[in-house]
């Protein structure tokens, strides 16, 4: 069985303001195992979100290769990498990134739209498994926020993938929401068979975690700049 | 690395599962964006209606007035009245509007009855109103030879009949009752003049109303049709010899031919030549009377003469559009940048580019087929007023419901126009970067 992820010598590099060129990703080697649950540990301004970009296919890499599921990313154009993220890789973000004029509902079926089709059934029993299941028809500004972030994670899973990518998903939530919120991710992924790669500088998701690495030791571009900071 | 290349360069036989076109997403969005940009989306489906029904109004109305003119005057080849311009014979007495150019002899009109090629050749008298209708004194033949269709000749309405030659009746058209509610029996007395006047001449002379005509959707229904002698018997008019003597009819006394005037001459011919032959012998050898034929080529002249009037109207139509086609665009294009956001989102769901490109066209598409449908309304609007105030004003019947190219080309081209504003915006948002909008907002 193919790993859910495979990253090979990628780098990522972006023009500064000043003209220099900067490399904010250098990932020599990194793999996460069908199903698994992993957790990296970044701070703000490390390249972790440029890091799940490049996996998701959102941003193109400079060198190197990421497979997920099998699938070699780095070769696709454009087109093909849309359909992976909408087939094969789901996406939590830090800032829920809901659509406003739609419903809860509504948000889970437009990933499925654009994904491996609509199956209202499905996105009714996803939102019913993060305990939304009396606010399918609400709008997020009639959600709590841990609500919303509760949709994020059903609409994250709408369309079966096998690697999903969290960004801080507990950023803006409080203690006790964020604890929640975590649960209901790694159980909804356990339960799709999808793996996990999450990242976040809390100590209190991390703890959760039974893998966790640092994302400094995965980055060496990271590793590089603190170690030029010091 | 366990996993061997494959035509990507991943695994062997792995490949990126199907996807649907996403086009239920791309309505629902589309849907959801007019909903939530309700007031501008209203106002912008408005211009284009307006733009739609000003565009199918300025055309159908300039070709069903032209049909409508052309051929207003029924079977009637000719005119022929007195020396002057051939337009204002036929404004005058076809479609009664204009004043009268003056009069002729009553030998003229002998001359050309009695030319082999002449059908029928009914006199007009004009010179009174009553309330504003034109009072026109002609022959009974009115009745027997004209056709304002082909077939359908003058009929009194049931109960009423036509006037006798030697008595004071009149037989009023439907639009005239109508208008001044001259009804069976009712007795009224002239004015002079062709135009309604309060300081207006009323003569002493009392008709009555024998019958009332059925509505035929000509000029004549707006007139009330009394014996010709009736307008030369007229108290105050004067009739004059070639000698230029006036002459004053006496009550009971017949009137001599030799001081009979009338207005015009209505003339069917047998044939084209028959009307060349009068042309040549009125308007180029006899100096004393104009001929105006064919009725249909005066018209057109006119119309040809008003067309830079209709190609100024086309022209404001052309403007109007493309102020609506503008609204269009700055419409959506305001909103564009406020939904950046929304369109990364959608590309990191995994829409495509195309997906994000389609909302904004199907956005604008959407406001002109629904502005198309106001159109009509105002197209129905329009028109629907235009019919009644041409047909006051010249008895011309319009049909607001003809089918006219217009109609069927607007649409299409108002789609095609929605979507060509579209295109800007839907640039833009197809070049949405989605990293960069993905990001939190500070």
């Amino acid at each position: 069985m193919a790993a859910a992820l495979e990253i090979h010598d990628l780098q990522k590099q972006f023009r500064s303001p000043d003209g220099r060129a900067a490399v904010i990703v250098d990932v020599p080697r990194f793999e996460l195992a069908a199903g698994a649950q992993v957790a990296v540990r970044g701070t703000s301004g490390s390249g972790k979100t440029t890091f799940l970009n490049l996996i998701a296919g959102i941003l193109t890499a400079d060198a190197g290769r990421i497979d997920v599921n099998g699938l070699r990313v780095t070769g696709l154009g454009e087109a093909d990498r849309d359909r992976l993220r909408a087939t094969t890789i789901g996406y939590i973000f830090q800032t829920f990134n809901l659509l406003q004029g739609c419903t809860a509902l509504e948000n889970v079926e437009l990933a499925m739209a654009f994904g491996r089709g609509v199956d209202r059934a499905f996105a009714s029993r996803l939102l019913t498994k993060v305990g939304l299941d009396g606010h399918l028809h609400h709008l997020p500004r009639q959600l709590s926020v841990g609500q919303q972030q509760r949709v994020a994670v059903a609409r994250a899973l709408a369309n079966h993938p096998s690697l999903v990518l969290a960004d801080e998903p507990t950023g803006n939530l409080d203690e006790r929401h964020a604890a929640d919120a975590l649960k209901t991710i790694r159980e909804l992924c356990r339960e799709n068979g999808a793996a996990l790669l999450l990242v976040s500088h809390s100590p209190a998701v991390l703890e959760q975690f039974e893998q966790v690495v640092s994302f400094a030791d995965i980055n060496h571009a990271f590793g590089r700049r603190e170690g030029a900071g010091a | 690395m366990s996993a061997m290349p494959a035509a990507n360069g991943g695994a062997a036989g792995v490949h990126i599962p199907r996807t649907q076109s996403g086009m239920a997403g791309v309505a629902m969005l589309a849907r959801r964006s007019l909903r939530q940009h309700s007031l501008s989306s209203a106002v912008t489906m408005l211009s284009i209606g307006l733009a739609a029904g000003l565009t199918m109004s300025v055309f159908s109305l300039r070709a069903q007035s032209r049909d409508a003119f052309l051929g207003g005057a029924g079977n009637f080849d000719a005119v022929l009245g007195a020396k002057g311009s051939r337009l204002q014979l036929v404004l005058n007495n076809v479609f009664h509007l204009e004043s009268s150019p003056g009069n002729i002899s009553w030998s003229v009109y002998e001359t050309a009855k009695e030319h082999p090629g002449v059908a029928f050749a009914i006199p007009y008298a004009v010179g009174d109103n009553y309330m504003g209708a034109r009072i026109v004194g002609t022959t009974t033949e009115l009745f027997d030879a004209f056709q304002y269709r082909p077939g359908r000749r003058l009929a009194v309405q049931a109960g009423g009949r036509l006037f006798d030659m030697g008595l004071r009746e009149a037989v009023v058209g439907a639009e005239a009752a109508r208008r001044t509610g001259l009804a069976y029996g009712a007795i009224f007395q002239p004015t002079h003049g062709l135009e309604q006047n309060e300081a207006g001449h009323v003569h002493e002379e009392e008709y009555v109303v024998v019958g009332v005509l059925e509505p035929t959707g000509t000029p004549i229904d707006r007139v009330i049709l009394i014996p010709l002698e009736g307008i030369m018997r007229m108290s105050g008019h004067i009739l004059r010899t070639e000698d230029d003597d006036m002459y004053a009819a006496q009550a009971g006394e017949e009137i001599p031919d030799e001081v009979k005037q009338i207005s015009a001459v209505m003339l069917g011919l047998r044939g084209p030549q028959a009307g060349l032959d009068l042309d040549e012998q009125f308007n180029k050898r006899d100096s004393k009377a104009t001929l105006a034929f064919p009725i249909g080529a005066v018209m057109a002249d006119l119309f040809d003469k008003l067309g830079w009037m209709v190609q100024v109207l086309g022209l404001v139509a052309i403007l109007v559009v493309l102020v609506a086609g503008s609204a269009v665009l700055a419409s959506i294009h305001n909103t564009i940048n406020e939904r950046r956001r929304e369109f990364a989102i959608l590309r990191a769901l995994g829409a495509r580019r195309s997906a994000v490109f389609s909302i904004i066209l199907l956005e604008s598409a959407t406001i002109a087929a629904i502005g198309t449908v106001i159109g009509f309304a105002v197209y129905a609007a329009i028109m629907g007023t235009a019919a009644i105030i041409i047909r006051r004003q010249t008895g011309v019947v319009i049909d607001p419901w003809a089918l006219n190219a217009a109609l069927a080309w607007t649409p299409p081209g108002m789609i095609a126009l929605g979507l060509i504003a579209g295109l800007i915006p839907a640039a833009k948002a197809y070049s949405t970067d989605v990293a960069t909008h993905l990001a939190p907002q500070t």
